[in-house]
């Protein structure tokens, strides 16, 4: 099918950040994902915000009902969605007063008109049509679009009725957008045949709205040119687009392969998680077993039997349903059996915000269980590094015989960017060995230890090995009960031992820019786009700045605290109230700058220029009188 | 292939010391285990018994075999975990009144309903033991105990009846002191494909000793069980009492003064479990209680077969898995 060509002049852009904006039945999650792909394909490098309600339907057309989906692509490589939109497509009043701050003077803003009426005025408690306001003329460039009466029209020979034809605007929209920033429409049109093949009708109608928003572009005097974002110069290799869930899920059947095991996945359904389920319940014909369990903890525990018997085993969640499984991870970490805890961080306590990211779990997952219990932990930076952490976390488990957690977040869950296919060839193995049968007269030691603390994994149908495990103390070595002081003690150092002597192992925490100087910036999880981009912008403006992103939150990579230690400030900057600050006070001594934000939302690019900026000027003009404590940034 | 070693009840026995209660019913559980597991010929180290929190839970320290002692209530998740992906091991949970019908009722009907192929043994002595004697989901109402001075208000729950609105594939009920019908039981249970429930009538000699003599003493016993047996009717007294259906309930009848035929004949592979049930309701005073299989439904598919078949199809469908194929797949491009 050969792409279609504008006769309208054509601007050549570096990047463009565009927000979808309508009700949570208006599709706009699918043309975000559409949108996003399709840049992908043309070779932009793109990254991704879906935000929408944690309601499946909330009241239509009110603004609790907003569902957004922002994505930026660019020819240059790019590390978050955007901070201010060029942009803004909304469908409906709730969506354009919910969204419009963002938009930049000078943007644009293309708006369903046949959303903008009474009815919809009173859902979204607008007083009149936002639409008329005065003041928009001079700040953005509107186009109103009748998206509804021009869709009716585009599909009206297939004769479907006007609920259904109205559900095809979301391609007229698309259409829309594809016209005005040089998009192919190839790639929507495989989907439709794909998606709809079994409803021939739907697809020719979905098609034609497609092809009649592209052509409103091409034909309306409202657009005098549209917009074109060259290729990014991304490394060589085979690319594809892939969201943070999907790469998690990917990341843990690699990790099985390389390992040769078979993976459990025990799990309850729960957001931003589920999507993990979602995925690897396709697999099955990689030897993976997912298993819906009746409530977290059984979810946890079945994980824990599978590990028992020798199985690759796996349990996610997110913050409540880890609170939940805080017991089992226990009884993991006291068992000394190999599996992988992951948490999908959302906005907490309790429910909270179940739709929205965070990065509050931090010291539950440090600390968030009975007795001295700690865990290793590592955090993924973006949506195509939970594929390597997957692999790394699987392969920190089976080496030291420990649980090890995950802690991913919502935006790095449904956020996707460019991933660079890895060929499975070029993943390090991971050695799993089980102990063979003894001479029965030779006693087995089931808490022996090796050079790193870990002991043998003797699984059951092992002639000779059978041994019994609890929840109760154990003797060294021989594993069975035992009350003694002393050997609790000892028990007790040697599992934190375990996780602790993992910082011998990893990578030295790598630094971007100098390694001294006025400035650091700490930070780790899905904050990684915005802290480096913030910095890099930063360093440009002649700030001594750096950026180090920690990957491994415990045990630390070792030389954290020569680090913290060159720099003459410190900001570290996460998205809950000073957590990771917290560790680094306790274990470094070090006076650390917080800059935290607990909106449910990620930070912007802006907001930590001007936190960074804050900060370097105060170390320039060597007033240390600047709060070494917690500055709360408001979003801008 | 070499012969097996045959091996012995001694076999079975762990090197640690036992630590429950001199005269605590869970010895002749422990005994029979050890009896009935040389019989199955399955050999040790295939055979897992995973437990909860209690004292019937530190059954699996003593037994040679592998065994877990996991977390109060959460044994047959566990259970679960293990069994769906080594279906080849013979798994065993062993579990108790508060562990099971209490903090664990959740997974307890769960596993049950799945029909994994474990085999549960639920130790009920109608009491907390191990914390020193509350009352349990399966104590008497009335009955005074630490933490119900004035008599406990909470009506019994049934693990029969439980498990039976679970649709449990084998349902089963012992008492420890009737050792050989205990060890025949726990036999019948090994050997069903699906899941099975064996409650076995435990006395705690120390917290609520007692409680079940009626069905315990030898002396009471027959005037106060009916064993059970399948395609016989339902008989007790030594043969001078029976059980007939009226209607949609129960009663007691003289063998005497009815026809044989009239007694209810007892059918423990229907699948409908409503006369099962109307079984499991029968409770001491008003009525004797039954021992032994309410229910042995064979032939239905078990959750760890189902599993694993799920994986073998989607592989035959398929093919083997192929990463690389996989991350390829849809949508790419490539950058020079």
């Amino acid at each position: 099918m050969a792409s279609l060509k504008t006769s309208k002049d054509v601007q050549s852009v570096s990047g463009i950040t565009v927000r979808l904006a309508g009700d949570s039945g208006d599709g706009m999650q699918l043309l975000g994902t559409q949108l996003t792909n399709t840049s992908a394909l043309a070779g932009n490098d793109v990254a991704t915000f879906p935000d929408f309600p944690a309601e499946i339907r909330a009241p239509r057309g009110t603004r609790a009902g907003v569902s957004g989906f922002q994505v930026q692509f660019a020819s240059e490589e790019i590390f978050t969605p955007g901070d201010t939109l060029d942009a803004l497509v909304v469908m409906n009043p709730a969506a354009m007063v919910t969204n419009l701050d963002d938009l930049r003077h000078g943007g644009i803003l293309i708006a369903n008109e046949d959303g903008f009426n009474a009815k919809e005025f009173k859902l979204a408690k607008v007083d009149s049509n936002p639409l008329d306001a005065n003041v928009l003329e001079e700040t953005y460039r509107i186009i109103k679009v009748p998206m509804t009466k021009l869709t009716r029209e585009a599909v009206s020979e297939f004769g479907l009725g006007t609920k259904v034809a109205d559900r095809c605007k979301n391609f007229f929209a698309m259409g829309l957008v594809y016209w005005l920033f040089g998009r192919s429409l190839d790639p929507t049109l495989r989907f439709i045949q794909a998606k709809f093949n079994s409803k021939p009708d739907i697809a020719a109608a979905n098609e034609a709205a497609l092809r009649a928003g592209w052509a409103f572009g091409e034909t309306t005097e409202a657009f005098g040119e549209s917009y074109q974002v060259e290729a990014a110069e991304l490394k060589p290799g085979i690319y594809r687009n892939i969201m943070g869930n999907q790469a998690l899920a990917w990341g843990l059947i690699a990790a099985s392969k390389v390992s040769s095991k078979d993976l459990f996945y025990g799990t309850y359904p729960i957001t931003p998680a589920s999507d993990i389920l979602h995925e690897l319940t396709k697999y099955k014909h990689f030897g993976v077993k997912t298993f819906q369990a009746e409530d977290e903890i059984a979810a946890v525990c079945s994980a824990i039997g599978a590990a028992f018997g020798g199985s690759m085993a796996v349990t996610a969640s997110s913050g409540p349903g880890i609170a939940l499984k805080a017991e089992g991870m226990g009884l993991g970490m006291i068992l000394e059996l190999p599996m992988i805890i992951i948490n999908v961080q959302r906005g907490g306590p309790s429910t909270g915000l179940p739709t929205k990211t965070e990065q509050s779990d931090l010291l539950q997952g440090m600390y968030g269980r009975n007795g001295e219990a700690p865990l290793p932990i590592l955090a993924p930076r973006s949506p195509a590094d939970c594929f390597d952490i997957a692999v790394e976390a699987w392969r920190l488990a089976v080496e030291c015989m420990v649980p090890v957690m995950i802690l991913s977040d919502g935006y790095i869950a449904n956020g996707s960017e460019p991933w660079k296919i890895p060929e499975m060839s070029g993943i390090p193995s991971i050695t799993v060995s089980h102990p063979e049968g003894t001479d029965e007269n030779e006693p087995f030691l089931p808490y022996a230890r090796d050079e790193y603390l870990a002991r043998p994994w003797a699984i059951p149908g092992t002639p000779g090995l059978m041994h019994r495990v609890g929840g109760l103390e154990k003797e060294a070595e021989s594993g069975n009960v035992s009350y003694d002081p002393a050997n609790h003690e000892h028990m007790t150092e040697m599992r934190a031992a375990k996780v602790s002597k993992i910082a011998e192992r990893i990578p030295l925490q790598d630094v971007s820019g100098p390694t001294s100087g006025d400035v650091l910036v700490l930070s780790w999880g899905g904050t990684y786009g915005a802290c480096h981009t913030a910095v890099g912008r930063c360093r440009a403006d002649g700030h001594s700045v750096s950026h180090a992103h920690l990957r491994y939150l415990n045990p630390m990579p070792s030389n954290i605290g020569e680090l913290v230690r060159a720099f003459k400030k410190v900001i570290v900057a996460e998205l809950n109230s000073g957590q990771l600050r917290l560790l680094l006070r306790a274990e470094h001594l070090v006076d650390c700058v917080g800059v935290n934000k607990v909106q449910g939302k990620p930070f912007t690019v802006t907001e930590l220029v001007a936190a960074i900026q804050q900060q370097s000027n105060a170390v320039r003009s060597g007033s240390e009188q600047s709060d070494s404590g917690d500055s709360r940034r408001k979003a801008c | 292939m070499s012969t097996l070693p045959v091996l012995k009840p001694a076999d079975f026995a762990s090197d640690q010391d036992v630590r429950w209660c001199p005269g605590c019913g869970d010895y002749s559980i422990l005994a029979q285990m050890k009896k009935v597991l040389p019989d199955l010929g399955y050999p040790r180290e295939k055979t897992v018994f995973i437990s909860g929190i209690g004292c019937s839970s530190r059954f699996p320290y003593y037994m040679n075999t592998y065994g877990m002692h996991s977390i109060h209530g959460r044994a047959p998740t566990f259970a679960t975990g293990l069994k769906t992906t080594r279906p080849e091991l013979m798994v065993w949970v062993i579990t108790g009144d508060g562990d099971a019908l209490s903090i664990g009722g959740n997974h307890f009907i769960h596993a049950l309903r799945r029909n994994l192929d474990i085999n549960i043994v639920l130790f009920n002595n109608r009491i907390y033991g191990l914390t020193k004697g509350q009352y349990s989901p399966t104590s008497v109402e009335g009955q005074v105990t630490k933490s119900t001075p004035m008599g406990s208000i909470d009506h019994p729950l049934s693990p029969l009846s439980v498990a039976l609105a679970a649709e449990a594939t084998f349902v089963a009920r012992s008492i420890d002191a009737h050792v050989k019908h205990l060890g025949e039981t726990l036999k019948r249970a090994a050997s069903h494909k699906g899941v099975s429930l064996v409650e076995v009538y435990q006395n705690c000699n120390v917290f609520n000793d007692g409680a079940m003599a009626y069905a315990q003493e030898r002396k009471q016993r027959a005037d106060n069980v009916v064993e059970l047996e399948h395609g016989k009717p339902l008989v007790f007294a030594n043969g001078t009492k029976g059980i007939r259906l009226v209607g949609t309930h129960l009663e007691i009848v003289d063998t005497a003064d009815v026809p044989a035929d009239d007694l209810l004949i007892h059918d423990e592979k229907d699948p409908n479990p409503s006369i099962h049930m109307m079984m499991a309701r029968m409770s001491y005073p008003a009525m004797p209680e039954p021992i032994g299989v309410l229910r042995a439904v064979e032939g239905v598919p078990t959750y760890d077969d189902q599993i694993n078949e799920q994986v073998i199809a989607a592989t035959a469908a398929k093919g083997d898995g192929d990463l690389d194929a996989l991350f390829t797949s849809g949508d790419t491009w490539t950058v020079d």
